[in-house]
């Protein structure tokens, strides 16, 4: 396990149960366009579900962890974050 | 679903299951919600889990609950970027009953949590997510849940929904968490043959260490990393404010990666292979940002009311005894047949005059501190490094030379005074 292992490989180690629409929506998308440069949210991100390509935020739901911190670090509260329906979205084995 | 519990309690990690388990043993009709296809599903925690408040609730628990390992040496590393100083307590008498903590997965542990709350009589609903409190007049009288006719209604209803605490935010008892009121941690279960830990660790069959991680763990952002023994695991993790990420744009993975591939910790990894990776938040605002605990037919426990110690890297404790307090607290409003937030502030007192209200104040102006004066993570754990490599390598210098040396490395005497001045604030938040 020595070299360094991408989010993606990360990724594939978690168990999901995707529901078939998403829980996380960007409230406002000229937003994320015009007033915010940094887009921090693709940053701190842990399991990297905020991507941002050319004009829009992609967001993949999919794999989030649910822990909040979109919610809380976006500095627009431009962010509705809802828990996935009941017994969707991440479910750990071990930690 | 449309019934009526005495209480419903919502979320079935340790302050919700602890609460739901004193209550069903008390003969409290209880409904114990959980959003997760299993409790402990959703939940994350570095993995120390103290006895002592575990034993409250379920004595020698540890006989029979899926624990990992006991805890018999913490260490605390002062890491620059290839050297580290490090501290270290061993006992034996953590070895033996009554033990002080012990490593979990959390994913077992809250699941078999949760059946002893259910052998009490808890009912378990799990699959369920609580959308909102039900209020009428003023009062909490249950709450919506996700599922058909999904309105479940109590005479009380304890929050216990975890660091992101929406319910209690949608009651108005507190607002958004800031960034810098929750710390962001990542962490990985790296699988390890049992054999090749206990060498590595310096352990007896069966017994487990802890590793703290300070300065370069973190890039001298606040925050700390942790490496812990399970059974045939590890845990390696790290966690910082978020406000430090956005701050510093780190990605939180990344940094994962650079404390998995420090030259200190990458040895203790050698060879072991990542099964799970994980991510959480850690309610850090401390005793500032307690919300309101108590109001009409409703008390909010655990991460919810953010009870973490994090300079003693404790919270689960904090949370079962919270959901112990808590379900007192209902036990004795029952009798009175008054769930008014005047009787059940009771709960808030209790919790105050117990060593969860004691340390969070003692500690309520540290992490702020640190926070607001990063020298202490940046510069000084490196300079503590320099020291004593300084001292402990012989190269024919005097020893008078060598502390010379060291105190120049402090820098100016505006700089030394400011050190002095860090010392005694530093002490003055922690003591």
């Amino acid at each position: 396990m020595n070299k360094a292992q991408t989010i993606e490989e990360k990724q594939y180690l978690v168990r999901f149960n995707a529901d078939t629409k998403s829980h996380l929506h960007v409230l406002d998308p000229d937003i994320c366009l015009t007033k915010c440069p940094d887009k921090i949210c693709t940053i701190f991100c842990p399991a990297s579900v905020y991507k941002w390509e050319e004009i829009r935020m992609h967001v993949g739901y999919e794999g989030c962890h649910e822990c909040g911190s979109c919610r809380i670090g976006c500095p627009y509260e431009n962010i509705r974050w809802e828990y996935p329906r009941g017994g969707h979205g991440i479910v750990f084995r071990l930690g | 679903m449309s019934e009526k519990f005495d209480c419903i309690v919502v979320g079935a990690g340790p302050a919700g299951t602890a609460c739901a388990y004193e209550l069903a043993k008390a003969g409290v009709n209880v409904l114990l919600l959980e959003r997760g296809e299993y409790p402990g599903s959703k939940n994350v925690m570095g993995g120390v889990l103290y006895r002592q408040m575990m034993e409250d609730i379920i004595p020698e628990f540890y006989k029979e609950a899926p624990i990992e390992r006991p805890i018999v040496e913490q260490r605390f590393m002062m890491m620059d970027k290839e050297s580290a100083l490090t501290f270290s307590y061993k006992g034996l008498e953590w070895a033996r009953e009554p033990y002080n903590n012990f490593t979990v997965l959390r994913a077992k542990f809250d699941q078999w949590f949760a059946e002893k709350a259910v052998e009490q009589g808890a009912l378990l609903v799990c699959e369920t997510v609580a959308l909102e409190c039900i209020v009428e007049n003023g009062r909490v009288v249950g709450v919506r849940t996700d599922r058909p006719d999904g309105d479940v209604y109590a005479d009380v209803v304890v929050l216990a929904d975890g660091v992101n605490s929406l319910l209690a935010k949608q009651l108005g008892f507190h607002r958004e968490w800031r960034p810098d009121e929750v710390a962001l941690a990542t962490m990985e279960i790296l699988k390890l043959d049992k054999g090749v830990i206990e060498d590595r660790f310096n352990l007896e069959p069966g017994q487990g260490c802890t590793i703290e991680l300070f300065g370069d763990a973190t890039k001298g952002i606040l925050g700390t990393g942790f490496l812990y023994t399970n059974k045939d695991s590890l845990s390696i993790g790290v966690g910082t404010l978020l406000s430090g990420l956005i701050k510093h744009k780190i990605r939180p993975y990344e940094l994962l990666e650079y404390v998995k591939n420090h030259p200190m910790i990458r040895p203790y990894l050698q060879g072991s292979e990542p099964i799970e990776y994980l991510a959480h938040l850690i309610p850090e605002g401390g005793y500032h940002s307690i919300p309101k605990v108590a109001g009409n037919g409703v008390l909010v426990v655990g991460d919810a009311a953010q009870l973490v110690n994090a300079i003693h890297r404790e919270g689960s404790n904090m949370a079962m005894t919270s959901g112990r307090l808590a379900a007192e607290t209902i036990v004795m409003a029952k009798e009175y047949n008054d769930f008014s937030e005047g009787m059940l502030d009771q709960y808030r007192m209790k919790l105050m005059e117990s060593f969860i209200g004691q340390d969070l104040k003692k500690y309520k102006d540290a992490t702020h501190h640190f926070d607001k004066f990063p020298q202490y993570f940046e510069k000084y754990i490196p300079m503590l490094n320099r020291a004593a490599s300084q001292m402990f390598t012989v190269d024919g210098t005097s020893k008078w030379e060598k502390q010379k040396k060291i105190w120049r490395d402090i820098g100016s005497v505006g700089e030394k005074f400011k050190l002095a001045r860090d010392v005694m604030k530093a002490w003055r938040v922690m003591k």
